[in-house]
């Protein structure tokens, strides 16, 4: 190439690497190909589309030397329209009101033992392999969706930041095991499959629920709202006993 | 749907608001979510309108985790001081979680014979 061609490659890569078009359509492409890849390997579950790719964009902007302000000035298209979809949540939750109704006892028991679980389990392992306090508390609203983990993670003397951090690695770390570990159970139920994802790994794992089966994801979204209520009010009291 | 969109950022709306005016510790979509399936529970025909949104914007789900994720994973070197406990207390924590959640669950509805007849 001459020497002018260089140039103007430079000076467009300059260009477009600083505008929101770029990161936006990195972050839609590497999703689409993450999902293509996902679907070849028959959904094996450690080809998630998400783990794979965060990896990919991660080791992109690794690559390209891009800070993930520029990265986000882009993608902030796609991560806005979490909201609403939380919210739309709410719509296949209605369809199956009767379901979740004749289910209401389950699903309470099934909450607390595994809000409990979630959060004594993480808070205890970590205290014995002598974590300080202000890990234990970081830690223990792993299980629910960042936003309310951050503000629980504050209250009771955490890091919001190392929290945010757990509660990504948690939820896709649930959505790899969850498939898995139902087989392992022989778990045929997708009501209690679902329900259990969205209880660990709150909207990444419900996203990959949806994947599992339509009733899966349901229950998968009802635990991620419940269980965000229930840690908010039982994290606190348990971390009370390493205070 | 985009009108349907527009139930979607409404509900949002409000459980913001209210999340703001009452202090509740709860984010405002999470409000919303509980108040759209109140609303939706309540009228079929707001649930019918609204899944038209509410559809395709959910098989994106997945999708729209992925600028959280990426952010995230910048500050994973933070982590190698803490790295092994925080490590095992999450594997153990979270696989620990998903079979006492799951069997609990199937434990109950079996004992309340609540199973389907499929």
């Amino acid at each position: 190439m001459p020497i002018g061609a260089i140039q103007n490659v430079t000076q467009l890569w300059v260009y477009l690497s600083a505008s929101p078009l770029l990161w936006l359509f990195a972050t839609l492409a590497a999703y689409a190909i993450a999902d293509r890849f996902s679907a070849a390997t028959n959904r094996h579950p450690l080809a998630n589309p998400v783990l794979l790719a965060t990896i990919a964009l991660a080791a992109l902007l690794a690559f390209t030397h891009t800070p993930y302000t520029t990265y986000f000035a882009g993608a902030q298209f796609v991560h806005f329209m979490l909201g609403p979809a939380t919210v739309a949540l709410a719509v296949p939750l209605a369809a199956e009101w009767g379901r979740v109704k004749r289910l209401a006892i389950p699903i309470t028991i099934a909450l607390f033992a595994g809000s409990l679980t979630a959060i004594f389990s993480a808070v205890g392992i970590a205290w014995l392999l002598g974590a300080p306090h202000a890990v234990l508390a970081s830690l223990a609203p792993k299980s629910v969706t960042t936003p309310i983990a951050m503000g629980i993670a504050s209250m009771i003397g955490g890091l919001p930041s190392l929290t945010a951090t757990l509660v990504v690695v948690t939820g896709i770390l649930t959505a790899v095991i969850a498939g898995p570990i139902s087989r392992l159970l022989r778990m045929k139920d997708h009501a209690a499959h679902g329900f259990a994802s969205g209880l660990a790994g709150h909207g990444i794992a419900t996203a990959s629920a949806y994947h599992d089966s339509r009733i899966a994801g349901i229950f998968a979204g009802l635990a991620l709202a419940l269980n965000g209520v229930l840690t908010s009010i039982l994290a606190p009291l348990v971390m009370k006993l390493w205070s | 749907m985009l009108p349907a969109f527009a139930v979607l950022l409404a509900f949002q709306l409000i459980g913001e608001s209210l999340a703001r005016v009452l202090h509740l510790g709860i984010p405002g979509p999470v409000i919303g979510l509980c108040l759209l399936a109140v609303a939706c529970i309540i009228s079929r025909r707001l649930r019918d309108f609204t899944e038209k949104a509410a559809h395709p914007i959910i098989s994106t789900l997945s999708l729209l985790f992925l600028p959280a994720a990426v952010g995230v994973v910048q500050f994973l070197p933070l982590l190698r001081s803490q790295g092994l406990a925080l490590g095992v207390a999450i594997v153990v924590s979270t696989a620990l979680t998903l079979v006492v959640t799951a069997l609990v669950f199937r434990f109950v509805v079996h004992k309340m014979h609540l199973e389907e007849r499929e």
